[in-house]
């Protein structure tokens, strides 16, 4: 449960070491730079815009080319790629791939023009594809598509709406020129819609036959064409084919040059490192001869960073601490169990100034409430075997991945305990395999209850889990406040309510009410029964008249103070919100035994027992999956409203240290 | 005698159907957000499967209560108990909560999961709050749940 203290760095050096010190602190990665001390002066701010939108623009043509060379030449992915991490790579490495910067630059351009042309001679080959289809009609005509006759003929070539045979086209020609002799029509080709045809006439006919072909809807030929249709179409498959063949060539060429992309991303975080470098400069006022930095760092970090770069510059650098009014970032740091929950505290909403780290607490919490959830020994051995085996596996995992990892790994092993605790393995699945197969039912008694036969008792119980959980939030609350030194909020605010609470409790317990819910029968001496009604009415008492403590009107205080009693069944929908521990891990429970039952309706054969199995499979990965799901969201909540609503506001600003913010490599250094 | 077996298996009907339905909508809902974010950005596909699959519960609480309606009364497997027609009819009531607030708990959480994968279209990184939204629908579904399970196996 820590919060670091943060400390503030102020460092004043020669604008001749600027780059090396900026760059020595990048590699370092422990120290946020923060220019909000010179908002408002009038210092100046390099202006480093410029040069970071080439290196932007390089990068992204990097990430282009990468994509390109991963359609043609894909790489060997395994299932769990993304869990792999960054690679770890030596900075020598680096500055050799930087090295040949304008070779691989050359690389990414050419593979990047090549997919250019192969994009369009993909559009080109489909217009062609087009102007063939187009030209179909006409394959038949031997004459060239934009002839238009001799000194003495014409010849006209077009179109006319369906028509059924030759004839019907003499007749329409024949309305207008009575001598039908000097003219010869030749049909092309015919489909559904329209008729294409070559007529051949005297030059002084051409007026009247093309009247008369206009009733048959004549129009000429697109004069696009020209040549003839065959040749044409000839031509235009060449073109395709001589365009497929080069987009293939294109593209072998693209697939042997992926073997640079490694060397393609290291360079592309080198720019990455070099683009956060100049980002970070905007944070980093100078003046003729010097600059400044300001920003935060962990204690532990703040003085190493300070004597590290006092023996290595020439340089003034103080440490301090943050002024209290400053909005220092956060840096969470917890041990084990504490450590792997941070996530799900940072997706809430990391400590605010003067809040506690409530991570390890929660991580207790977590992973009994998940346990109790998922509940079944079986699953809890094949979550917790997986989270050990990935994290075994992929060694170079993001920090925040191979947190949640064992997050989970640890509420696998919960996950057993609890089924262990409740006879859960797989649902029933010993039972029915043993009834259905072997002819004898055999179960595995659970170590505590099973508790579909008693739901009531593991109510009973998960409401006083959410008593506990709730209470131990107030105790940080209460922690949180004596930490202040503010006694007064102290007393009114958490004593004043665990008592009503308390005694409101201890009020319920011996009432016939309660017997019949859960079966136990309590009851105490007299004298106790007297201290919980004091408590209770005490308590009640005192929250009516010091809840609305900061106002001076009489009437509004005791209207506050009625106010935050009527609280009381806020607590309450809190503690019935503890029942879902109950149903989910009856819906485990049951819907695994559904499947169970499914499978078992095979019978005692050899189909039956293959049937069992893929049924067993396919539903118990189903029923896992969807209840770990179940269960991480359920944990989530009772955890945020339930348990950080008690004392948790959160909205901490995150520590962002000034990195090299690599995508690919994550870069080592030779220790120094 | 029969009689009280049909109301039995009303119940059991009525716990699998309505619940069912509602999640169905909720899912499918959903899923065509989903499916909307992901022609964006196939990267999210793993998130916004999540969301979408948050209304997929109801479904199973219905199962669940109808399942085991069915196991209590002796319908599956072995022979069908003598059910008395008050003891049916209680069933059947006992089943209700589950079919109705299933039915629109599942549609409503459809809806704000549909809004949460809004929020993780612009804001992935947001992801743990936009998935408590649809949860917060579920735990009345859960409550339901809850007091169907008790309720039946109190009755039969």
């Amino acid at each position: 449960m820590a919060v670091l203290e943060v400390k503030k760095l102020n460092i004043c050096a020669m604008r001749k070491d600027e780059k090396e010190i900026m760059q020595t602190l990048q590699r370092w990665g422990l120290m946020q730079i923060d220019g909000s001390a010179f908002e408002g002066t009038d210092v100046e701010i390099p202006n480093t815009t410029e040069e970071r939108m080439k290196l932007e623009r390089a990068i992204s043509s990097m990430e282009n080319a990468l994509e390109v060379m991963e359609t043609y030449s894909p790489e060997k992915k395994g299932m769990f790629a993304s869990l792999e991490g960054k690679t770890p790579t030596a900075a020598d490495r680096l500055d050799e791939v930087y090295a040949q910067r304008n070779k691989l630059m050359e690389t990414v351009e050419t593979v990047n023009s090549n997919m250019k042309t192969i994009v369009e001679n993909r559009v080109a080959v489909d217009r062609n594809k087009v102007a063939m289809e187009t030209l179909e009609p006409w394959l038949l005509l031997d004459v060239s598509m934009d002839f238009t006759g001799t000194d003495r003929t014409s010849f006209l070539i077009g179109s006319i709406g369906k028509t059924d045979t030759v004839e019907e086209i003499y007749d329409a020609i024949g309305e207008y020129v009575a001598d039908l002799s000097q003219i010869d029509v030749t049909v092309v080709s015919k489909d559904k819609y329209q008729t294409c045809i070559a007529v051949v006439c005297l030059s002084e006919y051409e007026k009247s036959v093309e009247n008369g072909l206009h009733a048959l809807g004549f129009v000429r030929i697109s004069g696009s064409f020209s040549g003839i249709a065959a040749d044409e179409k000839k031509r235009l498959e060449d073109e395709n084919l001589a365009m497929e063949k080069e987009n293939e060539d294109l593209a072998g060429q693209i697939a042997k040059m992926a073997e640079h992309r490694s060397e393609i991303r290291m360079l592309s975080d080198v720019y990455r490192a070099t683009a956060k470098r100049l980002e970070a400069m905007n944070y980093v006022p100078q003046s003729e001869k010097a600059f400044f930095i300001s920003g935060y760092a962990a204690a532990k970090d703040a003085e190493s960073i300070a004597k590290k770069l006092d023996k290595r510059f020439d340089l003034y650098v103080d440490v301090t601490d943050p002024a209290a009014d400053e909005d220092v970032p956060v840096i969470l740091k917890n041990k084990g169990l504490g450590s792997s929950v941070e996530g799900i505290v940072d997706s809430y909403g990391l400590p605010h100034k003067g809040e506690v780290d409530p991570s390890s607490i929660m991580g207790i919490f977590y992973v009994i409430l998940f346990g109790m959830m998922l509940s079944d020994a079986a699953y809890g051995v094949i979550v917790t075997v997986t989270m050990a085996v990935l994290l075994k596996k992929f060694k170079n995992m993001e920090e925040s991945m191979r947190k949640s990892l064992k997050m989970f790994m640890y509420c696998g092993i919960s996950t057993i305990v609890w089924g262990v605790l409740f006879g859960g393995y797989f649902g029933d699945a010993v039972d029915v395999i043993s009834k259905t197969f072997m002819g004898e039912q055999v179960s595995i008694p659970p170590l505590w209850f099973a508790p579909l036969n008693d739901p009531m008792r593991l109510l009973m119980y998960c409401m006083i889990i959410g008593v506990i959980h709730m209470y131990v939030g107030m105790g940080i609350k209460g922690y949180m406040y004596i930490k202040k030194k503010e006694y007064a909020n102290f007393f009114c605010d958490v004593v004043l309510w665990l008592c009503m609470l308390t005694g409101l409790v201890m009020m319920l317990l011996p009432t016939e009410l309660f017997y019949s819910l859960s079966g136990w029968e309590i009851s105490y001496p007299a004298s106790v029964a007297l201290l919980s009604k004091i408590l209770a009415a005490g308590g009640a008492i005192g929250i009516l008249f010091t809840a609305g403590r900061g106002r001076k009107n009489p009437a509004l205080r005791l209207a506050l103070g009625a106010y935050d009693l009527y609280n009381i069944t806020g607590w309450l929908s809190d503690l019935l919100s503890y029942s879902r521990l109950l149903a989910l891990g009856l819906a485990t429970g049951v819907i695994a035994s559904v499947f169970n039952q499914i499978g078992a309706m095979g019978g005692d054969s050899v189909f039956g027992i293959i049937f069992f199995i893929i049924v067993f499979i396919i539903g118990h990965v189903f029923n896992m999956s969807i209840n770990i799901l179940g269960a991480y969201v359920h944990t989530n909540r009772l955890q945020y409203v339930e348990f950080f609503g008690k004392f948790y506001e959160g909205g901490g600003r995150i520590f962002e240290p000034f990195k090299t913010g690599t995508k690919y490599v994550d870069i080592r250094e030779e220790k120094e | 005698m029969e009689l009280g077996l049909v109301f039995v298996l009303l119940g059991a009907a009525v716990a699998v159907l309505f619940a069912g339905a509602g999640s169905a909508i909720g899912v499918g809902k959903a899923g065509q957000a989903a499916a909307g974010v992901v022609t964006e950005d196939p990267g999210k596909f793993a998130k916004v499967l999540i969301l979408q699959l948050l209304p997929g519960t109801q479904g199973l609480y219905g199962l669940m209560i109808g399942f085991v309606t069915m196991v209590r009364a002796g319908l599956l497997g072995g022979s069908p108990m003598e059910i008395s027609v008050g003891t049916g009819l209680m069933t059947l009531a006992a089943c209700l909560p589950v079919g109705l607030v299933g039915l629109i708990s599942g549609i409503y959480q459809g809806k704000a999961s549909v809004a949460s994968i809004g929020v993780v279209a612009k804001k992935p990184e947001q992801f743990a709050k936009a998935m408590l939204f649809p949860a917060m629908v579920e735990t009345y579904a859960i409550l339901a749940l809850l007091i169907s399970f008790l309720a039946v196996t109190a009755v039969l």
